[in-house]
């Protein structure tokens, strides 16, 4: 029972430990491709595993697996896979990643499949940190690039101070419930009726740590330095797969055991939910380098994202579950395109250096504006129903001063997401990129067909995202 | 009474040393104040009864983790007294934040009340009915049984801080003599060893002066070193400035 139950976990445990002893017998010029390819086949492999397990308990009820589970684990592995296609783009000229980059791809994406299947608070932190650490080193990964090392650098000491007051709020719930474990954690909450003190000091601070992983105002200060610094795949996986895996306990925690005090949370999530989608667009205009804008864009989006929660009903969930679908699918589009955007092998990020783009490179340039305007939330983009279904529920929900903020934060980063497009289509062109790499187009024009004819598969989608919201919300 | 003088003793000596560790103006000094917390907590958890904690701490902590320390702090070049330089301009803020932040929490558990509804863990209890029931066990029992997942998922934690070390800090730099063993295995006598005829009476310098090893030795070393010649000029210069500061 309790193979079957973690089998995705233990294979990609498995597969990375024996890809990381191939990768140090092959020779150092010529490892990064075949451990790269190695790790998405193990990937792919966990994808198709993950829907035949079973629900249940297990490992001492630590480890849960359940609909809500298996639909976040199926978004972090592609998520990883992209990011790490797209490292096998970024090998060229001067940029060389090492081998362990695919490797620590592969182990974040398990810490962040053990955070989804969290019965527990320990696993909740170990697979935290699995995760966590694991991104701080991809970050500094080309250490002698100045910015890599900033990035690098900043990130940990802050993830770290999150990791403390994610750790300090986990202590004060056990200090209150004397138990760590989600099942009998809500069996306490519901018994005493309301949420004493204690024990809702110690849900502000696991917010607080979570809110800082998904980069959500006020905990945002990280995000744009670590963005721009990082290299671009790892840039990529940073925005998709640690995210999903942070909203899976958001949502499991505050669904589950203090689902009964959702009017304590309510006012809280609403509020990083309006601060992060406002400073998001706000904060985006100014900016002249598209992974700071990319950055400020993510921190936005997590905000509409967690406009779902807000609404605290099983229809939020389910449209929160349905949004992160179309972000991973428009996100990795994007970085794809990034990450083709060199000249001379040099990397260029500029807006600027995507002048006339439609006339160099008109399919990159296609590409581009069709996830700009599937950020935006125009129809019928993949990004139109993620919004929708949000601003939906909150509709239902009577959350009209978050709908109103959110409205306008749109309209403002219409402004900004459009501006790319009329850069790429209305100004004259400048220098000539060179060819993209075919793993680079790849990603980008399967994305971009997955955003436009989204519509295709938002019914499989959907009733996966409803399964996995009953899961939590009983 | 007894066991209440040890525990202010230690308590004292503990929080003591705490200050010290901070305020200290040798960094070495404060490591030997950590290392004397360490001890002094050690004993506070044997009066609690932890004995396999206590233990765990002095081995751990104080046999591994403060020698660390101490040997980070005595190798790096660190300036103490520049990353001190801050120090007065930012502490009444740090400790008005600080303050602020203390008051809070003693407003919190002034506050405090555990659950009266008290759940039985699904897993069970620490140790087994009628089984070990000494902290070591029930440890044990903990670790490696209910919370099994979590330890190895620590496991490959470790792992990756592990990954992360060596990426990030090793480097290869083509250093001067490397040993290769196949090399030295295939090196015959007359590749090293030249047997000469010299006349008597003459010096070194008339016989055609010191003669270089032969080539195995070039195929290792770096350019510049064993009158190797350098790259380029620059990189000559480089190695022979290197050279004089060494």
């Amino acid at each position: 029972m309790n193979w079957m139950l973690a089998l995705p976990e233990l294979v990609l445990a498995l597969s990375g430990l024996v890809i990381l002893v191939a990768g140090v017998c092959m020779k150092k010029e010529d490892s990064f491709v075949p451990a790269a390819m190695l790790s998405i086949a193990a990937m792919g492999v966990t994808l198709f595993l993950v829907p035949l397990t079973p629900d249940g308990n297990g490992y001492g009820h630590v480890f849960v697996n359940d609909g809500f589970a298996r639909f976040l684990k199926i978004l972090i592995l592609a998520g990883g896979i992209l990011a790490t296609i797209i490292s096998i783009g970024y090998q060229r000229g001067s940029s060389r990643l090492p081998f362990e980059t695919p490797v620590l791809m592969l182990f974040s994406s398990l810490g962040a499949m053990l955070m989804a299947s969290a019965g527990n608070l320990i696993t909740l932190f170990v697979g935290l940190e699995l995760s966590s650490l694991s991104i701080y080193i991809l970050c500094a990964i080309e250490r002698d690039r100045l910015k890599s090392a900033e990035a690098g650098l900043k990130y940990f000491i802050l993830g770290s101070l999150a990791s403390g007051l994610l750790l300090y709020g986990i202590s004060l719930v056990y200090g209150f419930a004397g138990t760590m474990e989600l099942v009998p954690l809500s069996m306490i909450i519901a018994g005493q009726g309301g949420l004493p003190l204690g024990l809702q000091i110690g849900m502000v601070f696991i917010i607080a740590g979570l809110a800082f992983k998904l980069s959500s105002v006020p905990f945002h200060m990280w995000t744009p330095d670590a963005y721009q610094g990082s290299p671009t795949p790892v840039t990529a996986y940073m925005a998709g797969a640690p995210k999903f895996a942070a909203f899976a306990l958001l949502l499991r925690l505050m669904a589950g055991p203090f689902g009964m005090a959702a009017p304590r949370w309510q006012i809280l999530i609403e509020t990083i939910a309006g601060l992060s989608m406002l400073f998001g667009s706000l904060a985006a205009i100014p900016q002249t380098d598209i992974k700071r804008l990319m950055a400020y864009s993510s921190i936005g989006h997590m905000g509409y994202a967690m406009m779902g929660l807000a609404a605290a009903s099983a229809t939020g969930l389910r449209a929160t579950l349905v949004y992160l679908a179309a972000y991973l699918v428009m996100n990795a589009g994007v970085f794809a395109v990034i990450g083709a955007m060199r000249r001379g092998g040099r990397e260029v990020t500029s807006i600027r250096d995507l002048s006339g783009l439609s006339r160099t490179h008109p399919g990159m340039a296609l590409a581009m504006a069709v996830f700009m305007f599937s950020m935006v939330g125009v129809p019928p983009m993949a990004g139109f129903f993620g919004k929708f279904m949000v601003f939906a529920s909150a509709w239902h929900a009577g959350l009209y001063g978050l709908l109103a903020v959110g409205g306008v934060s749109a309209l403002i980063g219409a402004y900004y997401y459009l501006r790319v497009v009329k850069v790429m289509y209305f100004d004259a062109p400048v220098q000539e990129f060179d060819s993209p790499a075919p793993s680079l187009s790849f990603v980008s024009a399967g994305m971009g067909v997955v955003t436009v004819f989204f519509l295709i598969g938002l019914g499989v989608i959907t009733s996966a995202a409803e399964i996995a919201a009953h899961a939590i919300a009983g | 009474m007894l066991t209440q003088i040890v525990f202010y003793v230690f308590s004292a000596v503990l929080v003591t040393s705490g200050m010290m560790v901070i305020s200290a103006r040798n960094p070495v000094h404060s490591v030997l104040f950590l290392i004397l917390a360490f001890f002094n907590a050690a004993g506070l958890f044997l009066i609690a009864g932890a004995e396999f904690l206590s233990m765990l701490l002095v081995i751990v902590y104080v046999g591994a983790v403060a020698v660390l320390f101490l040997f980070v702090v005595m190798m790096l070049d660190i300036d103490f007294t520049k990353m001190r330089e801050g120090l007065q301009r930012y502490a009444p803020f740090g400790a008005a934040v600080g303050g602020v932040l203390f008051a809070e929490l003693v407003m919190t558990f002034l506050h405090w009340e555990t659950s009266a509804v008290v759940v039985a863990p699904v897993t069970g209890g620490l140790g087994e009915p009628g089984g070990p029931h000494t902290n070591t066990a029930a440890l044990g029992n903990v670790i490696y049984t209910h919370y099994f997942l979590p330890f190895q998922g620590c496991g490959l934690v470790l792992l990756v801080a592990m990954i992360g070390a060596i990426t990030l800090t090793l480097r290869d730099r083509p250093t001067g003599r490397r040993q290769d063993i196949s090399l030295q295995h295939a090196r015959r006598r007359q590749d090293t060893l030249d047997m000469l005829d010299l006349p008597l009476g003459n010096s070194v310098e008339e016989n055609g002066g010191f003669r270089r090893p032969a080539d195995s030795y070039y195929v290792t070393a770096i350019p510049g070193s064993y009158g190797i010649p350098a790259e380029t000029p620059e990189a000559a210069k480089a190695s022979a400035a290197k050279g004089d500061h060494a």
